[in-house]
């Protein structure tokens, strides 16, 4: 078998038994992403000479005899949101093209103290935002299963990577379904844990209270290796849970008889494509032939949550993105006086999307309007948590599609923002209200392009979720199908 | 801050007849207090002042993306110190808040502030004067808020349009805002209020309220209300800003009352019809002018800081800090008041010091009131020598009470030595002397000086001498005039400088026959 199509699992496993060097496994690797990138652009920087380094040093550890650590010589993608010391950082945008931060993000950090080697920085919609990926300030990473459609986004980068498999893993983060939307369209397994449970320390802000960094990979059990790292404490960040984490591993094996499944008939109303429902009843199927039991459940006011989140979101960001000024980091238009400085900078270094979101963010907190929109959204969001909450008093899953629609074309969504918005629709709801959501490749549409099902399950129960989704892919191969390059 | 009343138009003839009697001064006052943490609100950046531009900075307080807070619990701890001492209500659930502006020294282009859940609620700070100047009285405190502090713009003045350089070092400070309601009455109570809050910060131990160095800051929010034929007139509120000195807060709030009743008078515009000012102070014209910035209100969008959670405090933990706080000054004045019998005056000399001073006083006191040394009033004596004395020293040296090279105990045994006619006043001062200027102890300076206790004999003698060797001075006494006696005391303190002259001033009046 080729290296690129063994499992992160399977890739540390061979490196630390000394059937595969580490640093022939990176530049495997890197081969593949200087192989596809200029078709693909699921890439925006590689790591090449660091990245063999790395791999060298744990090479020689192995030959040392010492101990590894449990990603040892496993090649990961970080979404260019992500802080890395000494690598260019731009989170997509012109604004940060030069921006080399002097720290490690915390995940980063403990991914490289696991062993593995960060090889490069991927693509996304510019301070992800976006669906599609066609808001990344540079080009568009592209669908693997067809360049004419978009990866998703806004980690469509890091789906393209794995899904054109130039990584095993790549980490997203998912702010209103970033990490599960591009996960569904690009046929890959993408995990957005609970808000508090992977630390954001180091992840470039969008929306502070949704955004949450997660594992996007070929298999659910690739989810679990990457998340027993990526998950814990962090004391750099306020809003990390002090929660136990427990071995995901152990907890994938587990059968699922007994488990309650709810169907959340909102999510198989209007709106929502044939084939998705088809691929999506069928993989309900299977989970039943696995023992979970169905039951039909309401959560009446997700309907509600693109509207909440387009409130939320935007305000949060419009503060978020401040600190781009041109005074530090960034760069800085030329100007007479600081306001022209400040103006002409954002003017030219933003791109459009993300100057729409400003400009709603700013009105929506402004003297006058703050409780018609913030205070108001903040509402409905106390609600949908409490939808969610009700639903959890009886099923241990909610299951349904992650996207309405398979991986649309590029720009054919320009003229109508609205029905880009609403390719968040069902992921949404999980940021609002902070549960662990999974979106595993349920099937293909008659064109070829992917489907994803979403599994949400109680906050901090990440370990129910990688289970089941472990277990279905058991039964299926979805996950296992490569595109053809 | 909320004033708003009706305008009411006013002829240029009712404005003429209006006297001071008729104008009421109305001033509230916004403080900022650095508060004494070893490092900044957010991040483990050090406080201390001074260092080279930007050498106490980190990736958190300078903003760089992906960069989050971490509350510092002590910086929590002592605001709510502070608030238990102004008599303050203290939040159990408390947030965080961003207040968005764009500077070039606020790098994250929000401030983390408090907006409707700040830590101290409504509370009182009582003001006196020992002089009278004012009735006593509470001022009612708003509220206490912590927010980080801003960096530092250092813009060039030198003309040659050099660019403005940013110090960072600051950036994140710890600052606790402290807000009166528009209590004030006259600038004398604004400075009375200032002084008595920096020696309760002070006192507590929360801040150093240096304010050359920033600790403390001050604004004012002045204006006026006027009695025009018995309806009340407001003028147009006026905040003045960076008041960084109490005689230029006095100053400034005194300049500002009567400017501002000037300008009413000639155009007689009202709260309301004229916008919110802000003005500085000028301290070489000693007038405030207006700030260059921009007015109209501005917009800070203030939201909840998605990136810290809400802090609880239990009611247990907010006790176990009140219990922290040892005697604050006006328990202290009504100690030294009750317990030493001190004048207000003379309580104020000593409780304005701060805790170190009073404890000072309290042992060279204690020390002398045990002595039964017979000491009339000890507690007067030694508020006498601790003002006269010991401050001077201090304010000489600019040193702190702990630097005083006499102990009180050693003090008190001075004063205890006088009191029993070992020597005089006068001479104690040079035994003091010699103890401060030569690290000796009491005995040491005493005989360093040669002081022994003059026997009866030797007094006999030398009065005798005295009386042999001035006999008209000896006639003018026998006459009446009693004041006489002193030239000869003075004498005697030639001929010996040991005497006590009471003892001398005793033995002349009975050898010469009185």
């Amino acid at each position: 078998m080729q290296i690129e199509q063994l499992s992160a699992a399977q890739i540390v496993k061979r490196i630390s038994a000394g059937q595969l060097s580490a640093a022939d496994c990176t530049q495997h690797f890197l081969d593949q992403i200087r192989g596809q990138n200029d078709d693909n652009g699921a890439f925006l920087a590689t790591c090449d000479q660091q990245a063999i380094i790395d791999a060298q040093k744990i090479d020689s550890a192995i030959a040392a005899g010492k101990s590894l650590g449990p990603l040892a010589g496993l090649p990961i993608a970080v979404k260019d949101g992500i802080c890395t010391a000494g690598v260019t950082t731009t989170a997509g945008s012109k604004m940060l093209s030069r921006f080399v931060p002097p720290y490690d993000a915390t995940i980063v950090s403990r991914l490289q103290d696991a062993g593995a080697i960060v090889i490069g920085k991927t693509n996304m919609d510019e301070f992800a935002m976006g669906s599609s990926n066609e808001n990344s300030a540079y080009y568009p990473a592209k669908n693997p299963w067809n360049h004419d459609h978009v990866p998703g986004g806004s980690s469509g980068g890091s789906a393209t990577a794995v899904a054109a498999r130039m990584a095993p893993v790549a980490i997203g983060s998912d702010t209103g379904g970033s990490i599960r939307q591009p996960a569904s369209f690009c046929g890959i397994t993408g995990l957005k844990p609970t808000y508090g449970r992977v630390s954001r320390y180091g992840l470039i802000a969008f929306a502070s209270s949704l955004d949450q960094i997660g594992p996007m990979t070929h298999s659910a059990e690739d989810c679990a290796l990457v998340m027993q790292t990526l998950a814990g404490h962090d004391g750099n960040d306020s809003t990390s849970a002090q929660v136990e984490v427990p071995d995901y591993m152990a907890a994938i094996d587990g059968p699922l008889k007994g488990l309650k499944v709810g169907i959340c008939k909102q999510h198989f109303e209007e709106g929502l494509g044939d084939e998705v429902r088809k691929n999506v009843n069928d993989a309900i199927e299977v989970l039943k032939s696995l023992g979970a039991s169905c039951v039909e459940i309401e959560l009446p006011y997700t309907k509600y949550g693109i509207a909440s989140y387009y409130v939320i979101a935007p305000c949060e960001a419009s503060s978020n993105l401040s600190r781009f000024d041109g005074v530090r980091y960034t760069n800085r238009a030329t100007a007479e006086n600081l306001e022209e400085m400040y103006s002409k900078t954002r003017a030219e270094f933003f791109g459009e999307e993300v100057k729409k979101r400003i400009l709603l963010g700013t009105h929506a907190l402004s003297s006058g309007y703050y409780d018609a929109y913030y205070l108001k959204a903040s509402r409905v969001r106390r609600m949908i948590k409490n939808d969610y909450d009700a639903a959890f008093e009886s099923v241990d899953l909610i299951v349904g599609p992650t996207v309405p629609t398979t991986a649309f074309k590029f720009n054919q969504h320009a003229a109508d923002p609205l029905a880009m918005y609403l390719a968040d629709i069902y992921t949404v709801a999980a940021n609002l209200s902070g549960v662990p959501a999974i979106s595993v490749p349920c099937g293909f549409d008659s064109a070829g392009l992917p489907i994803g099902m979403q599994l949400q399950a109680r906050r901090f129960d990440e370990a129910t979720l990688l289970n089941a989704a472990h277990q279905y892919q058991t039964q299926t191969d979805w996950h296992q199908r490569s595109p053809q390059s | 801050m909320s004033q708003t009343q009706e305008a009411t138009e006013t002829t240029q003839s009712q404005r003429d007849a209006v006297t001071d009697a008729d104008v009421t001064l109305i001033v509230g006052l916004e403080v900022h207090v650095q508060l004494d943490t070893q490092s900044k609100l957010f991040c483990n950046c050090s406080t201390a002042y001074g260092a080279d531009a930007n050498t106490q900075t980190c990736p958190v307080c300078t903003g760089m993306p992906g960069t989050l807070p971490v509350i510092n619990e002590q910086a929590l701890k002592l605001a709510i110190k502070t608030g238990l001492a102004l008599n303050c209500e203290i939040a159990n659930y408390t947030k965080w808040d961003r207040k968005n502006y764009f500077y070039p020294d606020l790098p994250k282009g929000y401030q983390i502030s408090q907006f409707d859940k700040p830590i101290c609620g409504a509370g009182h700070l009582t003001i006196a004067d020992p002089k009278g100047a004012f009735e006593t009285r509470a001022i009612q405190i708003e509220r206490a808020h912590l927010e980080e502090d801003a960096g530092k713009s250092i813009h060039d003045e030198s003309g040659a349009k050099k660019p403005t350089k940013i110090d960072l070092n600051r950036t994140g400070t710890p600052l606790l805002e402290i807000v009166t309601k528009p209590d004030l009455r006259s600038a004398e109570e604004a400075k009375a209020f200032l002084t008595e809050l920096k020696l309760i910060l002070t006192y507590i131990g929360v801040s150093d309220c240096n304010m050359q160095e920033g600790s403390l800051r001050c604004d004012g929010n002045v204006n006026l209300h006027i009695n025009v034929d018995g309806q009340k007139v407001a003028t147009p509120i006026v905040e003045i800003k960076n008041l960084n000195s109490f005689r230029a807060a006095e100053r400034a709030i005194g300049y500002e009352a009567e400017r501002q009743l000037r300008v009413w008078k000639k155009d007689g515009l009202g709260i309301g019809e004229a916008p919110k000012q802000t003005r500085g102070w000028d301290v070489a014209n000693q007038k405030t002018t207006p700030s260059r910035e921009k007015e109209g209100a501005a917009d800070y969008r203030y939201f909840p800081d998605p990136d810290l959670i809400a802090v609880v405090t239990t009611d247990q933990e907010i006790a176990a800090i009140g219990a922290t706080i040892a005697h604050l000054p006006s328990a202290l004045r009504t100690d030294l008041m009750e317990n030493y019998g001190l004048e207000a005056y003379d309580t104020e000399v000593i409780v304005s010091q701060g805790a170190g001073v009073v404890a000072y006083y309290e042992s060279v006191a204690d020390f002398l009131t045990k002595s039964a040394s017979g000491s009339k009033s000890p507690g007067k004596t030694a508020s006498n020598w601790v003002a006269q004395e010991v401050l001077r020293y201090l304010n000489e040296q600019s040193c702190e009470v702990g630097d005083y090279p006499v102990s009180g105990e050693q003090l008190g045994e001075l004063l205890v030595r006088i009191s029993k006619g070992d020597f005089d006043q006068t001479r104690g001062k040079d035994v003091l002397a010699q103890m401060v200027e030569n690290a000796l102890d009491l005995d040491a300076a005493i005989e360093k000086l040669g002081i022994k206790a003059v026997d009866a004999n030797e007094i006999q003698s030398l009065c005798q001498q005295l009386i042999d060797e001035n006999p008209a001075v000896i006639e003018q006494i026998r006459e009446g005039k009693g004041k006489a006696i002193g030239s000869l005391i003075g004498k005697a303190r030639k001929l010996n400088p040991n005497i006590n002259p009471n003892v001398v001033k005793e033995n002349l009046l009975k050898q010469i026959g009185i």
